[in-house]
């Protein structure tokens, strides 16, 4: 419902204001008075920012399970910094070459990223392996990765061009200003896969969320299932921010919003998406409208927003519980 | 002391084709643990016999919850094998296993907010494919092990809210809905008053006379575990010192060697078993 709505909101507002009715008509076909508007600008930026958002909020729910940690997303798996790492390398260094201004880059910059991100996280996973995965160590290590592609990144971000390096921060805050149906499809394909094996995982998630000896009295081989589960993760979350960025904090927010309003002992991933969905459709609302003509990158607005949804969600869970 | 001494009671794997012999359910045979480089257990035989209780004792550090680890499959052995039901317990698939045998490990731990019903669902799990998750069988054997518990009043109740008796009746309740009938308990007494100790032995004793489960209990209370065992297996430093009944096993000598431990044993006034009353300085 309220990702719906937001849709139909972000499809309607904007620096031409299209009235609902007329959205809708121009949706289902019978209009075309607004084609442009909708279909060619609107339309593909609101997909991906769905699409996007549902990606990183479910790859942040898969994780928060299998880690036991509330703390534990994607972004500090490596993902999120190896996909800033590999697009603002090409953006500093690649810019004249066409990659990043000339035709391919619909395609270049995305597929950098999502070479990027699968990257670091297998660099993660591979130096956290000793005879098995232990989560606190992934987490360790993949604070110390993520470290390094940061640094990594605002050393090209000062050696690139000016131009380039302005265009690579606005990707880094995450982003969904021109963004094309050629950015939505490649989440689309891998939420319609990565999704439902999720989904049909849920019970090996229960049963990796507690310790490993109960994990593995229960029946489960625990490292396959974590591997496993952190591939999908990882996954998703370079297939997200290929698309869309970085955009911050969707990835721990929404599973934990999902979280209290399922009032699950789990992130249940298939709400946290969906929350996912609604909190970047949602920001991207406000980073368009709030200021009038100066569009803000969405990146920055879900950080905001999510974060305090989540400290309202936070205090008045303590209440209840002093009540 | 060494632990080469001559064992008082032979372990009984000298018989395997008298007629009807006990069966083991559990066997280790020449089995070694180790984590890293450090070895816990070293050579140790034992058998579990269908249908008994069998309380593993030792002091701190001998390596009791390691082997117990092993014998539940949670962990690979260095050298050695462990069988269950006469097979190589880990060339048997994982969820075969859970279908056979539940452990419950020393400290569980569960997310938090997980209710005392949801904790005790997730014992269906290896009964359960991914394609059908929820039967009607599985609804019938969790309501069945929170009442046997007990708990069916608390199961909507979150797991921390509970106390710590009722919290380890519920992990019980888990392992139980997980309906195998042969069960490994890691020190499930820990942190517990004597009261809610008794409490919980007398729950795996029932479970043990009325549905002729086999059980495995690591304890620290040796009193206790004269009153429950039927078989007491005694550890010192990897290696097992004695393994028997509780009268064969719990005598001064005996407790001397695994222990060190000065004690006098007489009869426990309300089950006739011994009972071990520790002599400690006060006596000298």
């Amino acid at each position: 419902m309220v990702v719906v709505a937001l849709t139909g909101l972000n499809l309607s507002v904007g620096d031409v204001f299209v009235a609902p009715g007329q959205v809708w008509a121009n949706v289902v076909g019978t209009s075309y008075d607004e084609y442009f508007t909708i279909w060619r600008v609107r339309m593909p930026r609101v997909v991906v920012g769905l699409l996007a958002g549902a990606a990183l909020a479910a790859a942040g729910a898969i994780t928060q399970a299998i880690m036991r940690n509330p703390l534990a997303s994607p972004d500090l798996l490596g993902v999120t910094h190896g996909a800033s790492a590999g697009v603002v390398a090409v953006m500093a260094f690649g810019g004249s070459y066409g990659i990043v201004s000339g035709p391919l880059a619909q395609i270049g910059v995305p597929a950098l990223a999502l070479i990027g991100g699968l990257a670091a996280g297998a660099l993660c996973y591979g130096l956290a392996w000793r005879g098995g995965v232990d989560g606190f160590r992934l987490l360790l290590v993949g604070v110390g990765v993520s470290t390094v592609l940061m640094n990594v990144t605002l050393w090209m971000l000062t050696l690139g061009e000016v131009n380039d390096s302005g265009r690579a921060m606005v990707w880094i805050a995450g982003s969904l200003s021109m963004r094309t149906w050629t950015h939505a499809l490649p989440v689309a394909v891998a939420l319609a896969v990565l999704l439902p094996l999720a989904l049909a995982g849920a019970r090996t998630l229960d049963a990796l969320s507690f310790d490993d000896d109960v994990t593995r009295g229960l029946g489960v081989r625990v490292e396959a299932a974590r591997t496993g589960m952190l591939a999908l993760a990882v996954l998703l979350a370079a297939f997200g921010t290929s698309a869309a960025g970085p955009i911050l904090f969707v990835s721990l927010a929404a599973p934990q919003i999902a979280l209290r309003l399922g009032r699950a002992a789990r992130p249940p991933v298939l709400l946290s998406a969906l929350v996912g969905a609604a909190l970047v459709a949602g920001a991207d609302l406000v980073a368009r409208n709030l200021f009038g003509t100066v569009q803000l990158p969405v990146g920055i607005v879900t950080g905001c927003l999510g974060a305090l949804y989540l400290v309202y969600l936070l205090v008045r869970g303590n209440r209840k519980v002093q009540a | 002391m060494t632990t080469e001494q001559t064992h008082p009671s032979p372990l009984p794997d000298t018989a395997p084709a008298m007629a009807d012999a006990p069966r083991a359910r559990l066997r280790a045979r020449g089995l070694t643990l180790a984590y890293d480089e450090r070895t816990i257990v070293d050579g140790l035989d034992a058998d579990i016999v269908e249908g008994t209780v069998t309380c593993v004792i030792g002091p701190n550090g001998c390596g009791k919850s390691t082997m117990l680890r092993a014998l539940g499959r949670l962990m690979r052995p260095r050298a050695g094998v462990v069988e269950l039901d006469g097979r190589d317990i880990h060339r048997v698939p994982t969820r075969e296993v859970a279908q056979v045998l539940g452990v419950l490990p020393q400290q569980p731990t569960a997310p938090d907010g997980l209710t005392v019903a949801d904790l005790v669902a997730r014992g269906r799990h290896p009964s359960q494919k991914w394609y059908r998750q929820w039967s009607g069988d599985d609804h019938r054997a969790v309501s069945t092990a929170l009442e046997r518990t007990g708990l069916l009043e608390l199961a909507d109740t979150p797991l921390q809210e509970l106390s710590g008796g009722q919290r380890q009746r519920a992990w019980i309740s888990m392992v139980l809905a997980q309906g195998t009938d042969l069960l490994l308990l890691d020190e499930p007494t820990t942190f517990l008053d004597l009261v809610h100790q008794v409490d919980v032995l007398d729950l795996v004793r029932d479970l043990h006379r009325q549905g002729g489960r086999t059980i495995v209990m690591v304890l620290h209370d040796l009193n206790l575990a004269a009153r429950y065992a039927d078989t007491i297996i005694t550890m010192r430093d990897g290696r097992v010192v004695a393994s028997g009944t509780p009268a064969e096993v719990l005598t001064p000598a005996l407790l001397r060697e695994a222990f060190d431990l000065e004690a006098v044993v007489t009869e426990d006034p309300v089950s006739g078993g011994p009972l071990v009353v520790p002599v400690g300085r006060a006596g000298r």
